[in-house]
């Protein structure tokens, strides 16, 4: 059962990808992410992880080379941040047009501007209609072992997507932690050799990423929305037979004392352990207060949400990111689409909180649940609020 | 040839068979075609040369037409030829 061993994430998310026999990587090192790529760089170049490592000019570049590289057959992976999410934003829709099954670690920090290096979610947001799978981790743990599992998920044959993994910038690349990394003999047994859909070879032509009118874009998008929800059964599957394996289990939607809650707190990312101290305060005083952890964003986990947050009587949404002009935090947004159709549903609070790194401490948390208990009548639900800005 | 529906498209829409293209007519998108006057046609070939759609084929009897399958009705032919040999005609 692997090897208990202490690391910095980011190198140790580059050993769990280096197990994982890619063919290729093309990293553009950008901070948070940036020791991801240097290690990842040194694995190959050191022999240790047969890949071909391709030093791309931009992140555009690196997109690109990965999708040519995936359309050959070949097990690629990627890694980026922010600004450098942002210059591969073009590619992305057409990586997962292309059903090209890519992995990709995103250190989520700030997007500029104001340029800052920090952690939130800024930059995957906009990223959020590419059409990829994306999945949001706790830990360093979470980190590891969710960047073997994209690979399988992403290449089963009833998935074929591209795959992102979002991993907090600083708060969670840059801490030094203790795991259990798996083995190289385990990791192979998890992961069978990739099986392409179709590859780029001069023996059997074939054309990749070709142009389509309004006679058929429509049922491309069609086509593109099925496989991505359908996505989901087998995420459910590639997780439960890793925790038959590994002993850790994962779920789209993790609860923490929210059976019996009556005020309950939704998280993405590494906030959710912060905000589980919290809860353990607040039950120390007797309030009936859970968490509930969001891990898949992509595909949304209807269902799950639904049944995890409807019994409550109030639920604070937390967002890492805005959607100016808009209506709250794009998670807010999400889960108050989820739970139109609910005759029983809590009434919604929406804080919008820790942008470009801003530390968020347990009495915040705290403070949050006691904002959202005093308001009694209700008056601010449905709305959102910048936490903590100076007035 | 018919349209397929979107659970019969082929995965990431890859294309199996090699010069398919062909049978894509963007003849469809024409609203004006293009009409030779073989009398005033001195067999030059500057449509020929010019149509960016390759669709311009030169006659046994050295004059030319173009492939209304593929001819998008652009124009590009009538405005080069300086004998005015080739009008635009309406569509419809």
């Amino acid at each position: 059962m692997g090897k208990r061993v202490g690391m910095e994430v980011a190198m140790a998310v580059a050993e769990a990808v280096g197990l994982c026999n890619i063919d290729m990587a093309a990293v553009y090192p950008i901070t948070p992410q940036s020791h991801i790529a240097e290690h990842l760089s040194d694995l190959v170049a050191d022999g240790k992880v047969d890949a071909e490592f391709v030093t791309v000019e931009s992140e555009h570049s690196a997109m690109s080379a990965v999708i040519g590289a995936s359309g050959t057959g070949a097990r690629t992976y990627t890694a980026t941040s922010s600004q450098g999410l942002m210059l591969m934003h073009e590619l992305l829709p057409i990586a997962s047009a292309m059903r090209l099954p890519i992995c990709m670690a995103i250190a989520n920090r700030a997007v500029s501007g104001p340029l800052n290096i920090l952690n939130d979610h800024t930059d995957i947001m906009p990223q959020r209609d590419s059409g990829w799978i994306s999945i949001f981790v706790e830990n360093g743990q979470e980190a590891i072992d969710m960047s073997i599992i994209a690979f399988k998920i992403a290449e089963h044959k009833d998935v074929m997507l591209p795959v992102n993994i979002n991993i907090d910038g600083f708060q969670l690349t840059h801490m030094v932690e203790p795991f259990e990394m798996p083995t190289q003999e385990e990791v192979d047994k998890f992961l069978p050799p990739f099986v392409p859909h179709a590859t780029l070879h001069p023996a059997k032509p074939v054309t990749m990423g070709a142009f389509a009118m309004s006679d058929y874009f429509a049922e491309i998008m069609k086509a593109k929305d099925e496989a991505l929800k359908n996505s989901k059964k087998v995420i459910l599957e590639v997780w439960s037979e890793w925790a038959k394996l590994f002993g850790r289990s994962y779920k789209p939607v993790e609860a923490y004392k929210s059976e019996d809650a009556e005020i309950l707190m939704l998280t993405m990312g590494s906030m959710g352990e912060t905000a589980q101290m919290a809860i353990d305060e607040l039950r120390g005083r007797g309030i009936k207060a859970g968490l509930v952890k969001l891990k898949l964003w992509r595909p949304f986990p209807f269902a799950e949400v639904k049944a995890a947050i409807k019994h409550a009587k109030k639920l604070i949404v937390t967002d890492r990111a805005i959607s100016f002009g808009g209506p709250g935090g794009p998670v807010f947004s999400e889960i108050k689409s989820a739970l139109y159709t609910e005759t029983q549903r809590p009434l919604i609070y929406n804080y919008i909180y820790g942008l470009g790194g801003r530390d968020v401490p347990v009495s915040d948390f705290i403070g949050m649940f006691e904002k959202v208990l005093a308001d009694l009548a209700g008056k601010a639900a449905d709305t959102y609020e910048f936490w903590g800005v100076r007035e | 040839m018919a349209l397929k529906t979107w659970k019969e498209l082929p995965i990431g829409c890859v294309v199996y068979e090699p010069g398919s293209a062909s049978e894509y007519h963007t003849g469809s998108w024409r609203s004006q075609r293009p009409v030779w006057d073989d009398s005033k046609c001195i067999k030059c070939g500057i449509c020929y040369v010019f149509c960016p759609e390759g669709c311009v084929q030169q006659t046994e009897e050295g004059f030319f037409k173009a492939n209304m399958d593929y001819c998008k009705g652009c124009g590009i032919c009538a405005h080069e030829c300086w004998p005015k040999a080739i009008a635009m005609v309406e569509e419809g």
